[in-house]
């Protein structure tokens, strides 16, 4: 049997390009945070936590659960809002890009203390 | 705020012995020429009927006394528009209708016999306005007077404070028979702009609703929902909040919620109310009386 030395060096060269490829995939994949997962379940009439603190620029999956009725969840300040609908969890991704105290609120109308239910978000350096 | 009123430039305050306070008009171009023909017509908002608490130690009475003090107006409208959130909300089907069906028996003592009621989100949002048809009927429509056409809008049926696309296609067919020049005025309950959203004092697709508007010149909204006074333009659109009839609610932002103002028992009834309107029948341009539940 004859080695092609020249195809040898290919393949060789190949493999650690590949390797070295993959090592890279990795090492972003670890060096990536995953976001974080805050959990908020609404319920009437309130947000449990009902104030919640997050880093300025960096992101956030806020995930919702209503425990009754449908309720909104409602961020005027960071022009987010979403549907809290009974039985499934709602994702809303959030990356805080200014520091302060801002009010969250229930945006669907859902009984009797309604206008009560809100939260604060805090957001810092 | 680029759009909020100036108010020295858009407002002239005189009280009127102790009684109201007019608010005429004086942006350019708006001044009214005398003897143009007008009519005059009355909001009443937020009433609460079935609300209970410290706000408002005279639950049971106030909306009685607004009924008086309607009744005794030197001038009687023509009609008189409740603004919505005519009953407190209620978790409780059977009592949502109780207090509709004692609040229809109170107001049925305004001398003036053309009454029209729309909701708020107090009546209608927990049943769709299920029980409001029921006792007050459609929660939108349109109406003429003396020239004038009036359309209602309904932006609380849906729980989640919108028009909905399917009033949004009613609305824009009818404004489609409308000329340009034609005078227009407006009720709803929620503002149709964002107010203060941090408070839900906004309707979430209100913008469409002002963009059709925006063709016709003379456009003027009355809404409620927020127990207060307030003024402000979208374009050349006026917009005016009236007072409520159960208790106050902060200025927007100026309180850490929007829980209602306390009583005060030195000032019964401060900043409860309801307005007189006269109205230009060519342009729908509105001078606005507002008038205390009880005289000082």
């Amino acid at each position: 049997m004859r080695f092609d030395k020249n195809a040898l060096r290919v393949a060789v060269a190949a493999a650690v390009v590949a390797l070295s490829s993959l090592g890279a995939y990795v090492a972003a994949q670890s060096a990536e945070p995953k976001e974080k997962i805050i959990k908020i379940t609404a319920k009437k009439f309130n947000y449990t936590p009902g104030e919640v603190t997050l880093k300025k620029g960096v992101p956030v999956i806020l995930e919702f659960r209503s425990l009754d009725v449908i309720m909104g969840f409602n961020l005027p300040d960071f022009n987010v809002r979403a549907d809290i609908v009974p039985g499934k969890a709602t994702r809303l991704r959030l990356v805080p890009d200014k520091t302060g105290t801002f009010v969250f609120l229930c945006d669907v109308f859902c009984g009797t203390g309604h206008e009560e239910m809100n939260g604060k978000l805090t957001v810092v350096d | 705020m680029a759009n909020e009123i100036n108010r020295r430039d858009f407002l002239k305050l005189s009280a009127i012995g102790g009684i109201g306070v007019v608010f005429a008009s004086a942006l350019p171009g708006m001044a009214r020429a005398a003897g143009q023909d007008d009519f005059y017509f009355v909001q009443m908002s937020d009433t609460h009927w079935g609300f209970e608490g410290p706000p408002n130690p005279d639950a049971k009475g106030t909306l009685k006394k607004a009924v008086a003090a309607v009744n005794s107006l030197e001038r009687q409208p023509d009609f008189i528009m409740f603004t919505g959130d005519l009953t407190h909300t209620t978790d409780n089907p059977v009592e949502r209708r109780k207090r509709m069906s004692e609040f229809k028996d109170i107001v049925k003592d305004l001398k003036v016999k053309t009454v029209r009621f729309m909701p708020g989100e107090h009546d209608a949002s927990l049943d769709n306005g299920k029980a409001f048809q029921e006792f007050f009927g459609a929660t939108h429509y349109t109406f003429d007077h003396k020239g004038v056409h009036f359309i209602v809008l309904d932006n609380v049926s849906d729980p989640r404070a919108s028009i909905g696309d399917e009033q949004l296609a009613w609305l824009a067919a009818d404004l489609k028979q409308q000329k340009s020049d034609a005078p227009i005025v407006i009720f709803t309950h929620r503002p149709l702009f964002d107010l203060y959203p941090q408070w839900d004092w906004a309707t979430r697709d209100g913008a469409k609703a002002v963009d059709m508007l925006m063709p016709y010149k003379n456009v003027t909204v009355f809404y409620g929902h927020i127990h207060q006074e307030h003024h402000h333009m979208t374009g050349h659109i006026a917009h005016h909040a009236a007072k409520g009839l159960m208790f106050p609610l902060p200025e927007a932002g100026k309180a850490p919620t929007r829980a209602p103002l306390p009583w005060d028992p030195a000032q019964p009834y401060k900043g409860l109310g309801f307005r007189g309107v006269d109205t230009d029948t060519k342009t729908a341009e509105s001078k606005l009386t507002e008038f205390p539940v009880v005289k000082a």
